[in-house]
This record gives structure tokens, C-alpha cells and sequence, in this order.
């Protein structure tokens, strides 16, 4: 093999080989709608559905009763009391069921907050739908406010036997200098 | 590759620039096989010295040396300079050396790229180990990277430190240059072998680097993709990891470990060729089930795509994905079962010797096994469940990664040296370095095992007082093994200096390959006149 023929194979393949490299930097960012579509369908990282629901349920269960627990948790940059009315509701399936929860700001100035649910076990992320809920938007809290945040839901009557516990998680976080941008770090707005 | 023109010079290299230009400059595959291998003894002893303010600080319990944080530091950049400074430049300088010779090459495919494949390494490493200087001899702010090697979010974003920057860049440059040494082997392997080096002849050495390449090229940039969505995270506002934007820190661990578990791999597949180069040298047999070991690196290769999530079990996965994850990761003892049975059928019945590779391989085999059984103890998920982030894990990946891929590297160096430098190690002090090594690395990591059974967590500074006599004997170990390496410093510095008993073409009697055809030492250019395989 003559030194040109092999130079231009070594190019070729050498251009295969990056291309490949590019592709797998590309995977790595294909990742994350992959295990968003992943947890909407498995509910792998708890999330629950972040629209809210329009059908009203068809049927009530009455022969059956679900608890379902509310558990809240201040994260990073706030500061104040953030919990549910209730702890702790007995539903049955198809129950439309309201909880207030209230969150305090004892800081001297407006704060806009995010709360994140998470849904323990995930498998029950799809079956618990919201009508309305305060982790749908951001929340602004004034300074020195006490705001009361509803969220109503309902379980699905599909809702699997063998979950008898559900515990619902927020988790309050202060995203004010992400939306205002006062901070250079953050310029873009949140998803 | 102008065959012609340096065919009349073999061995007086007129062209080649001398001094610090030679070694700057340079596109020889052996001069940039030496540079890394250097490279990676000289992150061996700084990541081993990070290792003994480890082990100084937890010699008793309660706070002795180091403030927590800067404990945190160092078991951070230790296992970052294992991995990427030491363990894996260690493999590439050997495939730099042996592939051409094994193969019957000139040199490297792409030896301009070879060189900046070399020289980003020491950049990137002072990038990171500059986060640590600062931090020593600073006031513990600005702080090196403190999150663990793994580098988990939100740790290493939200609530990483300034310097985390910095490591996000070290990180990318030492990515681009493993993808540049992969796709090297690559274009080596497949377009110069010599005629008649079918692939299916090569050794098995060349065949464990071939598939690690394939495995660097498709992870390392997975990795890239990682730092790079922690980068954009920390300054410019995206929420990858991010729950309060809607991301999520679980994401974090996939990316991580759709990278990390291949890595794994790709620090012991060489491994495995290295050994299988030396015991049948020694066993004076050829290696049993050739083929058998090629198709079973190949099927740990392809295995490792799909076992990732079993380091991270108590994240909270669905039963069905634990019990995928679980029963793909046992599915890996197969092919690593069939490739240690080989390497003992090799030996079986065989005229064995101890030379000092034989003796660091057969080590190898035995406590390789040792790591690659509490393995799979690891892999049951309820079980896994206790072991999790205890001394168990530490015990598990030091005895696959020290006693496992390390002690390999000191075979080969003790195998190959004297076709390196011309000269046959010294064996006194290799004895002494073997032996050495052999106790107090048992001493070190064996004892682990049995603290983190009884619920020792890795990674924290202090532990409670029950766990306080294994780990002063784990310390022991620590130093002892730690001095031991430097008989190896002497070992290689009398080699580099041609001191010792002149080694002969084939030092070994019973080595095979391309490599012993040519005189000890390998003269600078070789094969320039491809030899013909039959």
C-alpha cells in the first residue's frame, strides 16, 4: 500500500471515529428529555404532572381508602414555616379532596418561590391528578406574609391495590434571583 | 511514514531534535509511551500522598491533622488523579509502547495527534492539582473540589466551590485527550498491522485496548456532556440538576454513570491483556481459549452499557429496574468467570517460573478474583442496601483497581522494561517492592471489607469508636504500602539510567510477539520494514 492510500485511510477513519465522539457529546444532552419521557411513564423520579387535570373523575371507590400524607421542606434560600393544614388525608379514589398549605416569609423583602413535588412510591406519581394546584406557578411572598396555597387532587380509581400510603413531598425553593435576573448567574428564565 | 527514506537509518536518528525539544516535540510512539508512563508514576505517588493524609487523619478517631473539609479535598483529587492521572495515561503509555511493536507497526497511526494527546495531560492536571495548592497553603478557601470523584449534583453546583471551574476544565481536557489516544489505537489497529497480523492473531493485549478504545470514545464524551450541563448549571442559568428550575440530581448519577460504569472497565480491559501476555510466558504454554477471551472482553464490554444504575440502588428505583440492573450486573461474572478460568488453564500443568511479572500477574488473578467477588455481593440490591457508600465499596474498588488494574501495570513494567531500556530490572529490589506491596496492600484494603460490613461510611474525616483498631492497622497498611512504591521509583530510575545486567532481545524464554524480535533496547524507529506474520 502506497503512503498516500494509507494516509487517506488513516483520515477516513479518523473522521468516523470523531463523528462518533460528537454523536456520544450529543447522547449525553439526548439523555434528559429521555428520562423526563422515562419518569412521566414510570414515575422512576416522583414527579407529578406539572399541568392540571381537566377531566373530573368518573367514579367515586367508596369501598376503598388511601392515605395520603403531605410533607413539605424548605430548600435552598428560605427561610420561613412552609407546611399542609393537614398532614395526613384518608381518600377514597375519585374523592376530590382539597389541602391548604401556608408558607411563611419573614424576610424583609419580596421572595417568588417554586415548590417541587415529589410523590413516594413514584409508581403512583400518574395516578394522582391535580386540579389546581400552587406548584403549578411561582409563588410570590411578600415581605412578612402568611399566603395560604391550596391544592386540590383526586386519585385515580386505576390507582394500583397494593398502594395503600401515599406521601407527597414539596420541597420550597427560593428561585427569585433566577425570574429577576439580579444575580449575573442566572439570566436565563426558569423552564 | 516515509518507509523508504528511514528504512537506512534504523538506529542513528539524525533527524530527531535532542534535549527537552525531543521529548516536547515529539511524535514517536515509544518517547510518548515513555512520557505518559512518567506521567502517570508521577500522579500515582502525588494521588498515593493525598492517600496517606487520608489514612494519617483516620489512623485513630476524632479530628488529628486536617480540618474535615480539607479531608473532603483530598478524597476528592485522590481518586480524580488515581482515575484519570494515573490508571488511565498508565494503560495509554503501554499501548503507546507495545501496540506498534505487538502489531508489527512503524508507530502510531496519527503521531501529531499522539502528541497533543500527551501534553494536554500535564495542562489539565495542573489545572486541578492547582485547586489544591491553593487550598494547602491558602485558608481553605478558595477550597479544591470537595464533592467526591464522583462529583454529584447539587454538590458540585449548587454548593460546589469556586475552583469547581477549574475542575470542569481539567475534566474536558483530560476527556479530549483520552478520545485523541482512543481514536489513535484505533486507526493503529486497523490500518497498519502488519500483512498477514490478522485480527484474530493480534494479542490479546492489542485486542483489550481495541475494545477499551471503542468503550473511551463512546463514554469519555458522556462525560463531557456531564461537566459541560454542570458548567452551564453553575453560571448561565439552565436547570439540568437543578429541582428548584425543574431539573433533577437524579439525572445527575445516570449521566455520571452511563459514563462511570464503562470507565470501569476501561481501566481493568488492558488489564486483563496485560496478564494475558505474561502468564503464558511463564506457564510455557500458549494462553487457553484465545478466543474465548477475546469474545468475553468484548461481551464485558458491551455489558457495561447496561449496568449503570447498579451504583445507584438506594436512589429509589422501580422494583423492575433494580432487578434489571442487578441480574445485567451478575450477567458480568460470565465473561470475567470464562477469562479468569482461561488465565488458570493457562497455567495448569504448565512449567511455571516466578519471575517478577509472573509473580505480580498471578497476584493479580488471585485478588483480582478477591474484588471481583465482593462485586458481586454488591450487585444484590437488598444487600446493597447495607453496603452502600460503607468501606465495603472502598474495599471492593481498591482491590479491583489497585491490586487489580496497578499491580498489572507493575507486571508490565517489570515484563517490558527490559525491552524499554536495554536493561533487566533489578531483582532485589523488585523482590523487595513485590513482597512489600503484596502484604501491606492486604493489609490495607482487607480489613475494609469488615468496617464497612459493620457500617463504616466512606468519606467522612472521623468514625465512631468501635471501628478504631481495624483502621489503625488499615493506616499501617496505608504507609507501608505507600513506601513500598518507592522500590519501584529505584527499579525504574536504574532502568532509566541503564543500570543493571544488559537485557537480551528476548529476556523471557518464553514470550511470544512481534515485541522480542526486535533488539532491547527497542531501537527509535522499528518495523520501518513491515515483518511478515505467518
Amino acid at each position: 500500500m502506497s503512503n498516500d492510500d494509507l494516509q487517506a485511510r488513516n483520515a477516513r477513519t479518523l473522521k468516523k471515529l470523531l463523528i462518533w465522539a460528537v454523536a456520544m457529546f450529543g447522547f449525553a444532552f439526548a439523555m434528559v428529555p429521555f428520562y423526563n419521557v422515562i419518569c412521566d411513564i414510570t414515575g422512576l423520579n416522583g414527579k407529578t404532572s406539572n399541568t392540571a387535570a381537566t377531566q373530573s373523575p368518573e367514579t367515586v371507590v367508596e369501598d376503598r381508602v388511601v392515605t395520603v400524607e403531605f410533607i413539605t421542606q424548605n430548600g435552598a434560600g428560605v427561610n420561613g414555616s412552609f407546611y399542609a393544614k393537614t398532614h395526613r388525608v384518608r381518600v377514597h379514589p375519585g374523592e376530590i379532596t382539597l389541602v391548604n398549605f401556608y408558607a411563611s416569609n419573614p424576610k424583609d423583602h419580596d421572595i417568588i418561590t417554586q415548590s417541587i413535588p415529589s410523590i413516594t412510591p413514584g409508581q403512583a406519581a400518574r395516578y394522582l391528578h391535580k386540579t389546581q394546584c400552587f406548584c403549578f406557578d411561582q409563588q410570590t411572598l411578600t415581605a412578612g406574609e402568611m399566603k395560604e396555597m391550596p391544592m386540590i387532587f383526586y386519585l385515580d380509581p386505576e390507582l394500583p391495590k397494593h398502594i395503600t400510603t401515599l406521601t407527597l413531598s414539596y420541597t420550597m425553593f427560593d428561585v427569585t434571583e433566577r425570574v429577576t435576573g439580579t444575580d449575573n448567574k442566572s439570566d436565563t428564565v426558569v423552564r | 511514514m516515509s518507509t523508504v527514506a528511514a528504512a537506512h537509518d534504523d538506529h542513528d536518528h539524525h533527524h530527531a531534535p535532542t534535549g527537552l525539544k525531543r521529548w516536547l516535540f515529539s511524535t514517536n510512539h515509544k518517547d510518548i509511551g515513555t512520557l505518559y508512563l512518567w506521567f502517570s508514576f508521577a500522579m500515582f505517588l502525588a494521588g498515593g500522598f493525598m492517600a496517606m493524609i487520608i489514612r494519617a487523619e483516620l489512623i485513630e478517631p476524632g479530628m488529628q491533622f486536617v480540618d474535615p473539609e480539607f479531608f473532603n479535598q483530598m478524597t476528592t483529587v485522590h481518586g480524580l488523579t488515581m482515575v484519570f492521572g494515573a490508571v488511565m495515561p498508565g494503560f495509554v503509555g503501554l499501548a503507546n509502547w507495545m501496540i506498534p511493536l505487538m502489531i508489527g507497526a512503524p508507530d502510531m497511526a496519527l503521531p501529531r495527534m499522539n502528541n497533543w494527546s500527551f501534553w494536554i495531560l500535564p495542562f489539565a492536571f495542573a489545572i486541578l492539582l492547582s485547586s489544591v495548592l491553593l487550598s494547602a497553603f491558602g485558608h481553605g478557601n478558595p477550597s479544591a473540589p470537595n464533592f467526591g470523584w464522583t462529583f454529584y449534583a447539587p454538590l458540585s453546583t449548587k454548593y460546589g466551590p469556586a475552583s469547581t471551574d477549574l475542575f470542569i476544565l481539567s475534566v474536558h481536557m483530560m476527556g479530549i485527550s483520552s478520545i485523541m489516544g482512543a481514536i489513535n489505537v484505533i486507526v493503529t489497529v486497523f490500518n497498519l498491522r502488519a500483512p498477514g497480523m490478522t485480527l484474530m492473531k493480534m494479542p490479546l493485549f492489542v485486542w483489550t485496548w481495541l475494545i477499551t478504545a471503542f468503550l473511551l470514545i463512546a463514554v469519555m464524551p458522556v462525560l463531557a456532556g456531564a461537566v459541560t450541563m454542570m458548567l452551564t448549571d453553575r453560571h448561565f442559568g439552565t436547570s439540568f440538576f437543578d429541582a428548584a428550575g425543574g431539573g433533577d440530581p437524579v439525572l445527575f448519577q445516570h449521566v455520571f454513570w452511563f459514563f462511570g460504569h464503562p470507565e470501569v472497565y476501561i481501566m481493568i480491559l488492558p488489564a486483563f491483556g496485560i496478564v494475558s501476555a505474561i502468564i503464558p510466558t511463564f506457564a510455557r504454554k500458549q494462553l487457553f481459549g484465545y478466543a474465548s477471551m477475546v469474545y468475553a472482553t468484548a461481551s464485558i464490554a458491551l455489558l457495561s452499557f447496561v449496568v449503570w444504575a447498579h451504583h445507584m440502588f438506594t436512589v429509589g428505583m422501580p422494583l423492575a429496574g433494580t432487578l434489571f440492573f442487578m441480574y445485567m450486573t451478575m450477567l458480568i461474572s460470565v465473561p470475567t468467570g470464562v477469562k479468569v478460568f482461561n488465565w488458570v488453564a493457562t497455567m495448569w500443568r504448565g512449567s511455571m517460573t516466578f519471575e517478577l511479572p509472573m509473580k505480580w500477574a498471578i497476584t493479580f488473578v488471585i485478588l483480582f478474583t478477591c474484588g471481583g467477588l465482593s462485586g458481586l455481593m454488591l450487585a444484590i440490591t437488598p444487600v446493597d442496601f447495607q453496603y452502600h457508600d460503607t468501606y465495603f465499596v472502598v474495599a471492593h474498588f481498591h482491590y479491583v483497581l489497585v491490586s487489580g488494574a496497578v499491580f498489572t501495570m507493575f507486571a508490565a513494567a517489570y515484563y517490558w522494561l527490559p525491552k524499554w531500556s536495554g536493561v533487566m530490572p533489578s531483582k532485589l529490589l523488585g523482590e523487595l517492592h513485590f513482597w512489600n506491596s503484596l502484604i501491606s496492600v492486604n493489609l490495607l484494603f482487607f480489613p475494609m471489607h469488615f468496617v464497612g460490613l459493620a457500617g463504616m461510611p466512606r468519606r467522612y474525616a472521623d468514625y465512631a469508636l468501635q471501628f478504631a483498631d481495624y483502621n489503625f492497622w488499615i493506616s499501617i497498611g496505608g504507609f507501608w504500602f505507600g513506601l513500598s512504591q518507592l522500590f519501584f521509583l529505584a527499579v525504574c530510575l536504574q532502568c532509566a539510567l541503564k543500570k543493571g545486567e544488559k537485557a537480551e532481545a528476548k529476556p523471557w524464554d518464553g514470550a511470544e510477539g512481534l515485541e522480542w524480535e526486535v533488539p532491547s533496547p527497542a531501537p527509535f524507529h522499528t518495523f520501518d520494514t513491515p515483518p511478515v506474520v505467518k
